[in-house]
């Protein structure tokens, strides 16, 4: 007891700003496992320098087919927030994407508004409005909603939004809305090809980062623990259900500036574009590449598009079969997604106050 | 009074877990709530702390009603609470889990702009530290003995500076060195936080706590100081008649 007890005294002064320093010091082997993380930037990087060179190394046909899935990534990254972020399911991620896209479309048949400055904003604020009204909708309840409430709930939404766009005449019905006039920047006009892609490759650097600058803050901490455990940081004061909508609203956002892009790029949107079955690509994209990761998004889009692309090519009777079962295996072996074979658990939760201890370092090691 | 509950009572369909059972705490008070089991002691805790709400009754705390608060309000409010199976989040580093705890408050602009980040670094530490944990700050909690995750559960609920803990078994599952430790951790708070504990290890109770309410199948059996509660002749009874 007096020993122990000893203990507990000598740490009372380190409340008034004491030995903290000491104490970070102690911290050795996990010092040591922080300072071997450092797998991430390394993909990163790599995608990065991948995804510059691809339009120079690519046939054209294969350039526009590539624009397209940088655009699909743009999207898994807003259902990667919601969910493997913030442990929100969303099954309805398309209708944010689809009704952007056709909020554009519509802009540009009935309005001729095509200005990249006009358009791109106009197709976020829609997404970002679906989101918020949505998500109001299941998030903001008395009560927490459980994920079955809230997956039913967005699936919901999406499969209503489809069988509206199919009735709908002033939508285009079945066909959709053909034809779009192209985006323009003044009096250039963006059309497939490379320049497109450099475009729409920016636009998801940008976001990127955003994201990983949002991820890796102390908000990132807080969301954090809404996936791990929402009660929890219920109790410790969080307004768990506001972090949830405002969260969901950005992803929300972000699907709906990936759903204008793609409209532009496709030069058409269809009532599948809002439904059910764009929502579980996403999905898929997502697992496949291993969620809460937001490269392992990327990556995984990618390699789904990819795979998918060359099996239709070479096995068009059966590729959606080996697709599936690819997919399944996957899902099955690897449920955090391809990522996981070369990112470590801890690494890919991240630690949020390892930058400071590193800055305290440098502070205590400066003259 | 720091805290009054009155005639709360919670009734699960056909079952009354509560039948009128009340609770007064004072200001840097230990109170040990104990009773046999299914007297009501944990529903008690989770009518207090808002994760049930009870079906009749008043809660006030710091001279406001909270009856109707949330969670997230009686947490803002000044309340933690530590459940009683162990919900540190087993993925993040323990510093994380203290940081986590320790931000609840900050605006979302702080949060997203991580304006807090530098400023808490010191209290993180300091919590860690007082609960001897400092030497794995940068582990994942889940790497954690059971004990040390109990430990790491009590500096995440002290660590927004609360006026009352409700602790529910802290030392569930601990060896009696472990016991004993948690006893010591505890007692440096008193300066400024009251304690409601719910606890089995009566020893743990009695070297702790001020006074105690004894509950038994619902109702309030005896409330006093330990030794008023120690000599109480109707709490030696239900003790006995279950050893």
């Amino acid at each position: 007891m007096p020993k122990a007890m000893g203990a507990v005294k000598q740490a009372i002064p380190a409340e008034i700003g004491g030995d903290v320093d000491a104490a970070v010091a102690g911290g050795g082997t996990a010092a040591k496992a922080a300072a071997g993380r450092k797998v991430l930037p390394i993909v990163e990087g790599v995608v990065l320098v991948a995804a510059l060179l691809a339009p120079l190394v690519l046939q054209d046909y294969l350039t526009v087919f590539a624009t397209r899935v940088i655009i699909l990534a743009l999207f898994a990254l807003s259902f990667d927030l919601v969910w493997g972020y913030a442990g929100i399911m969303s099954f309805g991620q398309a209708l944010f994407f689809g009704s952007a896209g056709y909020g554009v479309a519509l802009l540009a048949r009935d309005l001729d508004i095509t200005n990249i400055f006009l358009v791109l904003p106009a197709g976020t604020l829609i997404g970002l409005t679906f989101a918020l009204l949505l998500g109001g909708f299941l998030l903001l309840g008395r009560h927490p909603s459980s994920v079955i409430f809230v997956s039913l709930g967005t699936l919901t939404g999406s499969y209503a939004a489809d069988r509206l766009a199919r009735g709908w005449y002033y939508l285009g019905g079945q066909n959709g809305i053909p034809s779009i006039a192209p985006m323009t920047l003044g009096g250039y006009e963006f059309s497939e090809g490379p320049a497109f892609y450099y475009l729409v490759l920016g636009i998801l650097i940008a976001v990127y980062l955003l994201c990983r600058f949002l991820v890796r803050s102390q908000f990132g901490l807080a969301l954090a623990g809404l996936r791990e455990n929402e009660q929890r940081i219920a109790f410790f004061g969080y307004k768990a259900q506001h972090l949830k909508a405002i969260i969901f609203a950005i992803g929300g956002a972000i699907a709906g500036l990936a759903g204008s892009l793609y409209a532009f790029h496709e030069g058409f949107v269809w009532p599948n574009m809002v439904g059910v079955v764009v929502s579980t690509q996403v999905v898929l994209y997502v697992l496949f590449g291993g969620s809460g990761t937001l490269i392992g998004a990327v990556i995984g889009t990618v390699i789904v598009e990819g795979v998918s692309f060359w099996l239709s090519d070479n096995y068009r009777d059966i590729w959606p079969i080996i697709l599936g079962l690819l997919l399944l295996l996957v899902i099955l072996f690897r449920p955090l997604g391809l990522i996981s074979f070369v990112l470590g658990e801890r690494e890919r939760v991240g630690s949020f106050g390892a930058r400071v201890k590193e800055n305290v370092k440098e502070k205590r090691n400066a003259p | 009074m720091l805290l009054e509950a009155a005639g709360i009572k919670k009734v699960f369909g056909k079952l009354t877990a509560l039948d009128g059972a009340a609770l007064t705490v004072g200001e840097n008070e230990f109170h040990g709530l104990i009773g046999p089991n299914g007297s009501g002691k944990s529903t008690l805790m989770k009518c207090i702390a808002g994760a049930e709400v009870p079906t009749q009754g008043k809660v006030s705390f710091v001279n406001t009603d909270i009856t109707a608060f949330t969670p997230t309000e009686r947490a803002r409010a000044g309340m933690s609470l530590k459940f009683q199976i162990t919900s540190v989040l087993p993925t993040l580093t323990l510093y994380d889990n203290i940081l986590l705890a320790l931000q609840a408050q900050s605006s979302l602009f702080d949060l997203v702009f991580s304006r807090t980040r530098g400023a808490l670094h010191d209290q993180v530490m300091t919590m860690l530290t007082l609960f001897r944990l400092a030497d794995r700050a940068f582990d994942a909690a889940a790497a954690l003995s059971h004990g040390q995750q109990q430990w790491l559960e009590i500096a995440m609920a002290l660590a927004g500076k609360p006026k009352l803990l409700l602790l529910d078994e802290p030392t569930g599952g601990m060896s009696l060195e472990e016991r004993r430790v948690t006893g010591e951790l505890l007692q440096p708070i008193k300066k400024h936080c009251s304690l409601v504990i719910v606890e089995h290890d009566l020893d743990f109770i009695r070297d702790i706590c001020d006074r105690l309410t004894v509950l038994d199948q619902g109702k309030v059996l005896a409330s006093g100081t330990v030794s008023e509660i120690q000599a109480n002749k109707s709490v030696q009874e239900i003790y006995l008649r279950r050893a």
